[in-house]
């Protein structure tokens, strides 16, 4: 049941895109999303949308599994639609009932499910291709000048790595207690919502023990190992920048230019 | 009244590129009262095949009847076979909640609707059944040991009076001590109300000394189904399984190989010890008249 959900999940194969740097991925993907608020016409988001698409090919991960992620957003993105759609004044097009729909209603509309469906694929492509250990790597190296200002980075990115590897084992766990007690009769589908989040005990309950334990347990195992923080730690596969980091560091920049020149330049020349 | 599986096929992941197929046409009986061992390399399909027997699963293909019914029609009621099958997962201590050991047993015969009075007679029933002592049962289930922990759990499953009592590997992780009173409590409980009881395992010790029946898992399909003597005939093979025979076996075959005429079918020490001695006991005599 809780196996399906693809948001944030990492899809193995090999790729251009799986192979980069992951401080690329995670700069390229912050500049990709800060690019899309600066188009004001069709054709900066074209421009987005094919850098997108070409992306999407080179990293060999199908659309479909894209799509599929999509699916956990669909109601925010109808959501901030139908707002736009029927909330934003200006000159009509129809009228029905109660609701009007106008030219700039329409307008803010299509952008904003056009920039919210790229924003989402384009981040999404950063998780499908980095497994998280390189992307909290990627984090910790990119924070480092931050350890000036007392912030500790490397605890940081630690705790960051921990958590998103124990998100598997808990949905694993969940999963299993939650048959057990359904085994044991327990209800977890019908009722009011008060029923329903009083039957979450007997689930929410045995979950946090074994989270604890399993907090313990990997203490534990971090000190019998003598791990005491990032403090001269050296790393097995320290991030070194190759040259095909460059180039793509290099189509980032080249995405930038012809995306932001058509997409502002020729709005002001109409 | 039994449990019969027809041709159950199951997939995890199905129509994902990580599909995996656990289960391979299986097609098992269950009688009435028998006490069955399912056997089976890590990843056999053993845990997926008995998370069927109570709906937490549903198959992919093929038919699951529970006396008679089948459990996939529309208007079978799902939650009586819940009661009706009890199954004790693997770590069951991991499930326990309550602020005391008793209310965690009640938990199981409350969700099934019964009175207050009916609730406390079968929790205190089920308590006493597992052998859990009396001062321990206002206790917090977390301040008990590892073994009395596992007892009270399989106690709130006992407390809902299941006809068939499914054991998901029960004696993983404790003492031969405790290893041996719980299954010695399961076959008491199997003797005393005829309950049909499936003991999932990987130890064959366990298996040979308490079970009527063996299923061997292999590769999410039955690889042998029979009586342990049966089944243990084909050490051979179970070892290419991963499996072994008990130790037990392998001493027969020894011993026959180096000309004692014993019994090579010994599945327990029991019998071992009295085949070898009826064995000596007539070479012995041979001897003598030669």
């Amino acid at each position: 049941m809780l196996r399906d959900i693809t948001l944030g999940q990492y899809y193995q194969t090999e790729s251009v895109i799986h192979r980069l740097d992951p401080r690329v991925k995670l700069g390229g993907t912050l500049l990709y999303i800060i690019s899309l608020f600066f188009y004001k016409n069709p054709l900066g988001y074209a421009v987005a949308i094919l850098f997108l698409a070409i992306v999407i090919r080179l990293s060999h991960v199908p659309f479909r599994f894209m799509v599929k992620g999509m699916r956990a957003i669909l109601f925010l993105l109808i959501l901030t639609v139908g707002f736009n759609l029927f909330l934003t004044p200006g000159t009509e097009l129809i009228s029905f009932w109660r609701l009007t729909i106008t030219k700039e209603g329409l307008q803010t509309a299509v952008t904003m499910a056009v920039r919210l469906t790229i924003l989402i694929i384009g981040s999404s492509i950063m998780t499908l291709t980095t497994t998280p250990n390189n992307l909290t790597d990627g984090l910790e190296k990119m924070m480092g000048p931050l350890k000036i200002f007392r912030v500790p980075v490397h605890e940081v990115a630690m705790m960051m790595s921990i958590a998103l590897r124990f998100i598997p084992i808990l949905l694993e766990e969940t999963d299993k207690i939650m048959k057990a007690q359904i085994a044991r009769g327990a209800d977890f589908e019908s009722g009011n919502i008060f029923k329903r989040a009083k039957a979450l005990v007997p689930l929410l309950v045995p979950l946090f023990i074994s989270a604890f334990r399993r907090a313990n347990d990997l203490a534990l195992a971090m000190e019998s190992r003598c791990y005491r923080g990032g403090e001269g730690r050296t790393k097995m596969k320290p991030l070194v920048y190759r040259k095909r980091d460059w180039i793509a560091y290099g189509c980032i920049v080249l995405y930038l230019a012809v995306g932001i020149t058509l997409g502002r330049l020729v709005w002001t020349r109409a | 009244m039994s449990i019969i599986l027809d041709h159950v096929s199951y997939i995890y992941g199905k129509d994902t590129p990580l599909a995996v197929a656990a289960l391979k046409d299986v097609s098992l009986q269950f009688p009435d009262g028998q006490f069955v061992g399912i056997i089976g390399h890590t990843g056999s399909g053993k845990s997926t095949l008995v998370q069927h027997l109570n709906g937490l699963l549903r198959a992919s293909s093929g038919h699951i009847y529970f006396n008679g019914e089948d459990i996939y029609d529309k208007d079978f009621d799902m939650k009586k076979l819940r009661s009706r099958v009890g199954l004790v997962f693997q770590y069951p201590e991991h499930q326990l909640f309550e602020t005391d050991v008793f209310s965690d047993v009640c938990f199981g015969p409350k969700n099934l609707g019964l009175d207050k009075r009916e609730v406390e007679l079968r929790a205190y029933d089920a308590l006493r059944k597992v052998g859990l002592p009396d001062e321990l049962f206002y206790q917090s289930p977390f301040d008990l040991s590892g073994g009395q922990k596992r007892r009270a759990a399989i106690a709130g499953v006992l407390a809902m009076k299941p006809e068939v009592l499914v054991l998901d590997e029960p004696t993983a992780g404790l003492d031969p001590k405790g290893r041996d009173e719980i299954l010695d409590q399961v076959k008491n409980l199997q003797i005393s109300t005829g309950m049909t009881i499936l003991l999932v395992s990987h130890s064959m010790e366990d298996v040979a000394e308490y079970v009527d029946r063996i299923v061997v898992m292999n590769g999410g399909s039955v690889m042998y189904d029979g009586t342990p003597r049966e089944v243990f005939r084909h050490y051979k093979e179970l070892e290419e399984a991963g499996l072994a025979a008990p130790q037990v076996t392998y001493m027969m075959h020894r011993l026959k190989e180096r000309g004692l005429d014993v019994d090579v079918d010994a599945t327990t020490i029991e019998e071992a010890a009295d085949t070898v001695m009826q064995a000596l006991g007539r070479s012995g005599k041979q001897r003598q008249k030669s």
